[in-house]
């Protein structure tokens, strides 16, 4: 039997029973929304609107600054209030459009001019950049860019991600199950797009029923797509490690897929693309996971970007008492938010509120050279000898073992007893690596 | 919008760790040494339980009064100290004097470990450094073994004037007489089994200490190239000179039941800071241990081999490590570029 696997990584309880069997709900959007021009990896967008003009679905109201950017949508139809700031899980702040919602649904959008299979790949790639589309695993890049290989790297194999392999969440595994249609239709057409052969889906084994409701599905239908179950394993959702579970291909150090003829899209991004390409319907709302101990009711939403994220969690009966932590995204690589008086962006794959058992962390102490990390490590890097390089400031000697490839996934800082934050020092290396690089390359001018 | 913005704690990412902890990987391996500690006392009543509790009483004191001297943070709750002294212990004879076990633990958690720079930092195993300071200090207590508790009902003559390890017996037969006869005290391989025989504190029981391994390695504390690769080189060099002159070399059932093997295999070769941290590496330090402890214990001047042997594998440990490491995933140094694509 072929094992999909990948070498490293880590297996954190997954905690999906909590909202596995939840359909997604869909969430009514509220009377005011945030609109944020970050949406995200890459330039934010330009706002198109001014105060007191109205706005209807779907209409472009940001538009993109270079080319990895993505144009953003208005969620409803309603009048522009004023442009705002508002906090961002990783700039800290950044411009918004403030939206009065008027609860009309009055559509600004249009399927496009004729069916997708008769359009030109650039075409379609150009409809998806005007729509917004980003991938929504997780990094939010334009999906767009994605679909523009250069023309030297040929792509053979299209991946669909359906591992969703944080812990917690289970919104691509709702999606897999209820629009599996649309799942294979995406996937199709991001074949057609690339020109490629093969394509994949591939489903974590916990997800069993949603890769028997998708093989289902390819039956009848056109074949040459293969449903890839690989043992439950986190990171397998990133991108290397799933080509080398799927394909045993490699992925060259500081290489993109593509250099192995691979794209990978994440499912939720498959019935993003099939939305905007078959209905014309930009990216204007996503599904995502309000779970943990610390929400009353946990639930899978479709909700409109834009949308207050207390307004999610008020939609799950609010939090209980002892919740300590509020996470955007999963509890491996998501981010801590101090507020949830900020809008939900293309990137919110899932809130997830902690109580203080659930995010136990040992008390910090020495190296005893346990070798977790190292086995941990995805990437095959030694996290505790770049952490020890780091804290001595020998950032040549990070480099040299590796420092830059890291993925910062966190399964070495999860797997230490220790306590030690190794996923930290790392990022501080990398950091200073960059700085080290560009500082050298300045002086040799 | 209702919550306060101080309402939720930041930090970065993970947010879930797994639940173990230097303190409960030190308490694992204590738990799992007890069944063994305590078959010691039983065989060798009261002083066996005095030097266990001397030892790592002394241990765990002189850590705390070392890392205040020196000013550095008390961490002796760790647990780390008190495996240390448990560990001594075991490695002692179980009518070591008090001030064995106080000069033992003094040289382990100071000398061995503290002037390194404390846990995580020193490159030979603590107890056994102190077990083989002990033994060339004071070689006469320290192979000084006391006759066990017979059980059983094997009956062994109790002779309480010396009681020679069985591995003591045979490398004086080989002296005298070139040749392997029957061990005294009718040693047999089943009172290698049971513990009917003399030696270290810890050493008696090879069942309670395979059990303490097995638990070990399904707690994860410990992974299973160590003890596989260190018992299985000695089995296979010791069966292959047994098979190629029996006369003179012992088959490897005996030298799996006697001696310090399964102590030092499960519990002393896996010490995590003084062993490699990779895979690959520890079956390399393995096989190493088991070669040193099969070349000393057949052709050495000592006896029993297994503590010399780990020692000189600790010193290998960063020459090991160093070629081990695993190669950073998607590194394509020295391989053709077409194989990225294959």
């Amino acid at each position: 039997m072929r094992l999909f696997e990948f070498p490293g990584g880590v297996h954190p309880d997954d905690h999906k029973e909590l909202t596995r069997s939840k359909p997604l709900e869909a969430l009514s959007a509220p009377e005011l929304l945030n609109v944020s021009m970050a949406q995200h990896l890459g330039a934010p967008a330009q706002p198109l609107v001014k105060p007191g003009e109205r706005v209807l679905v779907g209409q472009k109201i940001g538009e993109p600054r270079g080319f990895i950017s993505a144009a953003v949508h208005s969620p409803v139809s309603g009048k522009v209030k004023r442009l705002t700031q508002v906090p961002h899980p990783e700039l800290g702040r950044c411009q918004a459009v403030l939206i009065e919602n008027d609860g009309e649904d009055e559509r600004g959008y249009q399927p496009p001019e004729r069916p997708w299979s008769e359009l030109e790949p650039k075409r379609l790639v150009e409809l998806l950049a005007e729509a917004g589309v980003v991938g929504l695993g997780g990094a939010t890049f334009p999906s767009h860019v994605k679909l523009s290989p250069p023309e030297n790297k040929p792509i053979d194999t299209v991946i669909l991600n359906g591992v969703e392999c944080e812990p917690y969440l289970t919104s691509d595994h709702r999606l897999m199950l209820e629009r599996p249609d649309d799942v294979v239709l995406g996937l199709k057409i991001v074949r057609s797009i690339l020109g490629a052969k093969q394509a994949l889906i591939a489903v974590e084994s916990n997800k069993s029923d949603a890769a028997a409701k998708l093989s289902a599905k390819l039956i009848h239908g056109d074949s040459g797509i293969e449903i890839v179950v690989p043992r439950v394993r986190y990171p397998q959702g990133a991108e290397k490690q799933l080509i080398y579970a799927c394909t045993k291909r490699r992925v060259p150090n500081g290489g993109l897929p593509m250099d192995v003829g691979c794209v990978v899209h994440n499912v939720g991004t498959a019935v993003a693309i099939r939305d905007a390409l078959v209905d014309g319907r930009p990216l204007i709302s996503r599904a995502l996971t309000i779970t943990g101990m610390g929400v009353d009711t946990p639930k899978n939403l479709l909700a409109a970007i834009g949308t207050p994220l207390s307004a999610l969690v008020d939609a799950c009966g609010g939090l209980k008492s002892g919740t300590v932590k509020v996470i955007s995204g999963g509890p491996m690589m998501g981010i801590a938010l101090g507020t949830l008086d900020q809008p939900m962006i293309k990137s919110t794959g899932g809130l997830l509120c902690l109580t203080a058992s659930e995010t136990f962390k040992p008390e910090q102490g020495p190296c005893i050279r346990c070798g977790r990390c190292i086995r941990a490590c995805p990437m095959r890097l030694q996290p505790t000898l770049i952490a020890a390089r780091t804290k001595l400031d020998d950032f040549d000697e990070c480099l040299r073992i590796g420092a830059r490839d890291c993925m910062e996934c966190g399964c070495c800082a999860y797997s230490c007893p220790a306590g030690i934050p190794l996923v930290q020092y790392i990022k501080l290396a990398k950091s200073e690596i960059a700085q080290l690089q560009r500082r050298r390359k300045e002086e040799a001018r | 919008m209702s919550q306060p913005a101080q309402l939720f704690h930041a930090g970065p990412s993970p947010h879930i760790r797994q639940p173990e902890s230097t303190r409960r990987i030190m308490l694992w391996v204590i738990v799992a040494l007890l069944p063994a500690a305590l078959y010691g006392v039983y065989l060798f009543g009261a002083n066996a339980a005095l030097v266990l509790v001397l030892c790592t009483g002394f241990a765990v004191v002189l850590e705390a009064l070392w890392q205040r001297m020196i000013g550095r943070p008390m961490v002796v709750g760790d647990g780390s100290a008190a495996l240390t002294g448990l560990l001594l212990a075991l490695n002692l004879p179980p009518n070591a004097p008090w001030w064995m076990c106080l000069i033992g633990a003094a040289v382990a958690v100071i000398v061995a470990k503290g002037v390194f720079g404390g846990l995580g930092q020193n490159v030979f195993n603590p107890a056994l450094v102190a077990r083989v300071f002990l033994l060339i200090s004071f070689p006469v207590q320290m192979t000084d073994y006391a006759p066990p508790a017979a059980p059983f009902g094997t009956g062994a003559a109790v002779d309480a004037a010396s009681y020679a390890t069985p591995l003591a017996a045979m490398k004086e037969q080989l002296l005298t007489s070139g040749v392997l006869g029957p061990l005294e005290h009718g040693f047999t391989r089943l009172s290698g089994i049971t513990g009917n025989m003399g030696g270290s504190l810890g050493e008696m029981s090879f069942l309670l200490l395979l059990l303490g391994g097995a638990f070990l390695l399904v707690r994860r504390v410990i992974t299973w190239q160590i003890p596989a690769s260190f018992i299985g080189t000695v089995v296979a060099l010791t069966g292959l000179m047994h098979v190629i002159d029996p006369a003179r070399y012992a088959d490897p059932l005996f030298h799996l039941v006697t001696g310090g093997l399964m102590l030092g295999a499960f519990f002393m070769a896996t010490d995590y800071v003084t062993s490699p941290m990779t895979a690959k590496g520890q079956l390399i330090f393995g096989v190493l241990c088991g070669l040193l402890t099969v070349v000393i214990r057949l052709w050495g001047g000592y006896p029993e081999g297994v503590s010399f042997a780990i020692l000189l594998g600790n010193a290998a440990v960063p020459l090991i490590d160093r070629y081990t490491m695993p190669k950073v995933f998607g590194s394509t140094r020295g391989k053709p570029a077409k194989e990225a694509r294959a």
